[in-house]
C-alpha cells in the first residue's frame, strides 16, 4: 500500500511563545509554562495525506522527535485519521540542530521502510530554519520540492508540484518515492471531531530510543549537532517613546500632523 | 589558533539573468570576513548569460568567480546545482559558505549542508569573526538575540535576508580571476522544473517604499485587516506584516517582515496592532521614524518606537481614515 510519511513537531504554542524571555542579567532563557501544540504548518502537511488517503487508499503514519510529552500531538493526528504515530524520544536526542533532527528523523523514517512520499511543514514555528526537510531528503536520498502549494498526482510514480516562490512560483514535477515540504495555502486542514478523538483513544503510539533506532550516540543530539549556541544576550532598546494623548479623534490628529512633518502625507 | 587560509564562499543568486542585490551584499561581507581571516572570497554563479556579473561581483570584493554558464543552468535544478557545488566545495574546502534567503537559497542551502554533512544556520542578522577565528551567526531569539557558531564542522554555513547587509561600495580597480566550469552536469533528473512563472506583486514594493505598515495579530479579523490595506493604499505606504497575518490568511508570506521574512528600512515605519517581536523587529530596524499602534500600554513595542498610540486598532483605524480623507479634501481646496 502506498506509505506515507508525515514529520510533525510538537511547539510552543505560537500564542504564547511570546512569553519565553531572555533574563538579561543570567542570558539563560526563563523557563515558564508555555502548552505544546502541533506545528501549524504540519497540519496542512498532515491534511495533505489524509486527503491522499481518501482517494487512494494510503497508509498514513505520523512522526515525531522529541519528549515524552510530544505524544499528545501524535495522538491528535491521530485522532484526525493518521493510522499510525511513532514518537522518537530518547534524553540523547535532546539539543539537536537542524542536522541532528534531520538525521534522527531519517533513521526513523528507514526503520519505517517502503515509504512513497514523505511531508513536513515548511517551517516549525520555533525553529524556523525550514531545513529539517531538505536535510532528511538528501540523507534519505530522496527528490525535494519544496513549499508546496499545490500537488496534483499524476500517476503512482511521479506528481506534478506547484511550488512558491517570490513573486510566483515554480511548476515542478517530480519522481516518487520523494519528500516534499508545504506551505499553508496548499489545503484547509480539518476540524477534530469527536468520533475521531474516540477512535484514537484505541489507537497506541509507538515510541522508539536511540537503541531501537540501532545508531550511535554521537549522530543524535547536541553530540551530534554541528552548530552550538554561544552566546545569548538582551538587546537594549535605543529609542524612546512619546504616547500620543487625547481623544480618539485628538490622537488621530496628531498623528496626521506626524505624518506630515514626516513626508508621508 | 592556527589561521584557516581557505576562501570564504558566496552562492551567488540570479532571476532571469538579472543578479540579486543580496549576492553583492553577502559580497560585500565576505570581504570583511575575509580580510579579519586574511583570506581570499570567491563566488559561485551559475546560469545561462551571467558572464557579465563577474566584473560587478569582483568590484564588490570577490577574489575568483567560479562561473558555471551554461543553458543546462539557467534556472535553478535543485539535483544538479547541489551536485555541482558539492563536488567544487569539496575540491576547494571553503572554511565559509554564504546563502542569500531568497526561495532558492532557502532550499539549495540545506541540500549542499547536508551532502557536505556541516551546521547551517537560517536568516542571520549579522555575521562576525569571533577570537577562535570561527564564524559568529547572530539571530533574533527570545526577545534577544543569541550566537550561533560551527566549530568543528567545515564549511561553516549560513543565508542571510537580502538588507541585511547593504550595498558594498563598488571597487572597480579591484582585480580577480575568472574559473570557468564546464559540463558534463549530473544527468540524474528526479525532479524537474516544468516552469517558472513570475507574478507582478500587488501593492507598494516593500523595498523601495518610504513609508511602511505593517498590520499584526491585533488586527482582529479580516475586516480589521482590509482596514489596514486600505490605510495603506490612502498613505501611499508598503502594507507589511507579522506572521500570524500570514498564518491567518490575511496577507501573503512575501510580505511578512522580520527575520525570515524581508528587511526593510524606510523613512517611516507605522506598525499596527504588532507586539514589537524582535524576529519582526529586526526587519524594521532601519526605519528612520518608527510610530506603533496597540491597544496594550505596556506592550513591549512601545520599547521600541518613537511614537505610540494607546487604543483598539479598529476603532482608531476607522476614525484615523475618516480624518485623513479630510485632511486630504482641504489641501486640494487649499491649492
Ligand atoms: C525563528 C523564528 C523566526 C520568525 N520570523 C518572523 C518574521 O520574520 N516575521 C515575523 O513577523 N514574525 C516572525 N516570527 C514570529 C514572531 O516571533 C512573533 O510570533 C510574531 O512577530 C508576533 O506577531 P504579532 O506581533 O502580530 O502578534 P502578537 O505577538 O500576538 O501580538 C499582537 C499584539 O496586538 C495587540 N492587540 C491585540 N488586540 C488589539 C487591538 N484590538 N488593537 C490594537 N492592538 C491590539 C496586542 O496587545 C499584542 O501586542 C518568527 C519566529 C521564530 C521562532
Ligand atoms: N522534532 C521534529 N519532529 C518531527 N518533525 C520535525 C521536527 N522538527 C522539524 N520537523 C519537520 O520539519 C519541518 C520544518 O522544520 P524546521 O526545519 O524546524 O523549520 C516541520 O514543519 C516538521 O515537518
Amino acid at each position: 500500500m502506498f506509505k506515507i510519511v508525515v514529520c510533525v513537531k510538537a511547539v510552543p504554542d505560537p500564542k504564547e511563545a511570546c512569553n519565553l524571555k531572555i533574563d538579561p542579567v543570567t542570558k539563560t532563557l526563563l523557563r515558564c509554562d508555555v502548552s505544546m501544540v502541533l506545528n501549524p504548518l504540519d497540519k496542512h502537511a498532515l491534511e495533505a495525506a489524509l486527503q491522499i488517503k481518501a482517494e487512494t487508499e494510503a497508509h498514513v503514519c505520523v512522526l515525531s522527535m522529541g519528549p515524552p510529552e510530544a505524544g499528545s500531538i501524535l495522538k491528535e493526528c491521530m485522532a484526525l485519521g493518521a493510522d499510525e504515530g511513532i514518537l522518537l524520544s530518547d534524553p540523547c536526542f535532546g539539543g539537536a540542530d537542524a542536522y541532528a533532527t534531520a538525521y534522527t528523523l531519517a533513521t526513523g523514517v528507514q526503520k519505517i521502510g517502503a515509504v512513497d512520499v514523505v511531508l513536513c511543514g515548511m517551517a516549525s514555528s520555533d525553529g524556523a530554519t525550514e531545513w529539517v526537510g531538505p536535510e532528511m531528503a538528501i540523507m534519505l536520498d530522496l527528490p525535494v520540492v519544496t513549499m508546496a502549494q499545490e500537488i496534483s498526482m499524476l500517476d503512482g510514480e511521479s506528481w506534478e508540484v506547484k511550488a512558491a516562490r517570490e513573486n510566483g512560483y515554480r511548476r515542478m514535477r517530480v519522481r516518487l518515492p520523494a519528500l516534499l515540504t508545504v506551505t499553508r495555502d496548499l489545503n484547509t486542514p480539518r476540524a477534530l471531531s469527536f468520533s475521531g478523538i474516540i477512535k484514537a483513544r484505541k489507537k497506541v503510539i509507538t515510541q522508539w530510543s536511540l537503541k531501537d533506532l540501532g545508531v550511535p550516540a554521537e549522530k543524535v543530539g547536541i553530540k551530534g549537532s554541528p552548530t552550538i549556541v554561544t552566546e545569548m544576550c538582551a538587546v537594549e532598546n535605543t529609542r524612546k517613546v512619546e504616547f500620543l494623548e487625547g481623544t480618539r479623534e485628538e490622537k488621530a490628529e496628531l498623528l496626521i500632523q506626524k505624518l506630515v512633518e514626516g513626508g508621508v502625507l | 589558533m592556527k589561521k584557516d587560509n581557505n576562501p570564504i564562499w558566496v552562492l551567488a543568486d540570479q532571476e532571469n539573468c538579472n543578479l540579486l542585490a543580496v549576492t553583492s551584499q553577502l559580497v560585500g561581507q565576505a570581504r570583511i570576513l575575509a580580510d579579519v581571516l586574511e583570506t581570499s572570497v570567491e563566488v559561485v554563479l551559475l546560469g545561462d548569460g551571467v558572464q557579465t556579473h563577474s566584473e560587478k561581483l569582483i568590484a564588490a570584493g570577490a577574489d575568483r568567480i567560479y562561473m558555471g554558464n551554461d543553458p543546462e543552468l539557467a534556472t535553478y535544478h535543485p539535483e544538479i546545482y547541489t551536485d555541482l557545488i558539492v563536488k567544487l566545495a569539496k575540491e576547494h574546502k571553503p572554511q565559509i559558505m554564504l546563502v542569500g534567503s531568497t526561495s532558492t537559497g532557502r532550499e539549495l542551502a540545506p541540500l549542499v549542508a547536508a551532502r557536505l554533512k556541516t551546521g547551517l544556520t537560517a536568516h542571520c542578522i549579522d555575521l562576525g569573526i569571533n577570537q577562535e577565528l570561527l564564524l559568529e551567526q547572530k539571530i533574533p531569539a527570545y526577545g534577544g538575540e543569541i550566537t550561533i557558531v560551527c566549530p568543528d564542522k567545515r564549511p561553516q554555513m549560513a543565508t542571510v535576508a537580502q538588507g541585511v547587509f547593504s550595498d558594498p561600495p563598488p571597487d572597480e580597480g579591484r582585480r580577480g580571476d575568472v574559473v570557468s566550469i564546464q559540463g558534463p552536469f549530473l544527468s540524474s533528473r528526479r525532479v524537474q522544473t516544468l516552469e517558472v512563472v513570475m507574478e507582478e506583486p500587488a501593492g507598494i514594493p516593500l523595498d523601495t517604499a518610504s513609508c511602511v505598515l505593517a498590520g499584526g495579530a491585533g488586527a482582529g479579523d479580516l475586516n480589521g485587516w482590509k482596514q489596514i490595506a486600505e490605510l495603506a493604499t490612502v498613505l501611499n505606504a508598503g502594507l507589511g506584516c507579522t506572521r500570524p497575518a500570514v498564518d491567518e490568511g490575511w496577507a501573503e508570506l512575501e510580505t511578512m517582515i522580520g527575520q525570515s521574512g524581508k528587511m526593510v528600512s524606510p523613512d517611516t515605519y507605522l506598525g499596527i496592532g504588532l507586539s514589537g517581536e524582535q524576529q519582526h523587529m529586526v526587519g524594521v530596524a532601519g526605519a528612520k521614524v518608527m510610530i506603533a499602534i496597540n491597544s496594550d500600554k505596556k506592550s513591549p513595542v512601545f520599547d521600541q518606537v518613537d511614537v505610540g498610540i494607546v487604543d483598539d486598532c479598529q476603532a482608531f483605524v476607522a476614525v484615523l481614515l475618516e480624518k485623513i480623507r479630510q485632511y486630504k479634501k482641504q489641501q486640494v481646496s487649499c491649492q
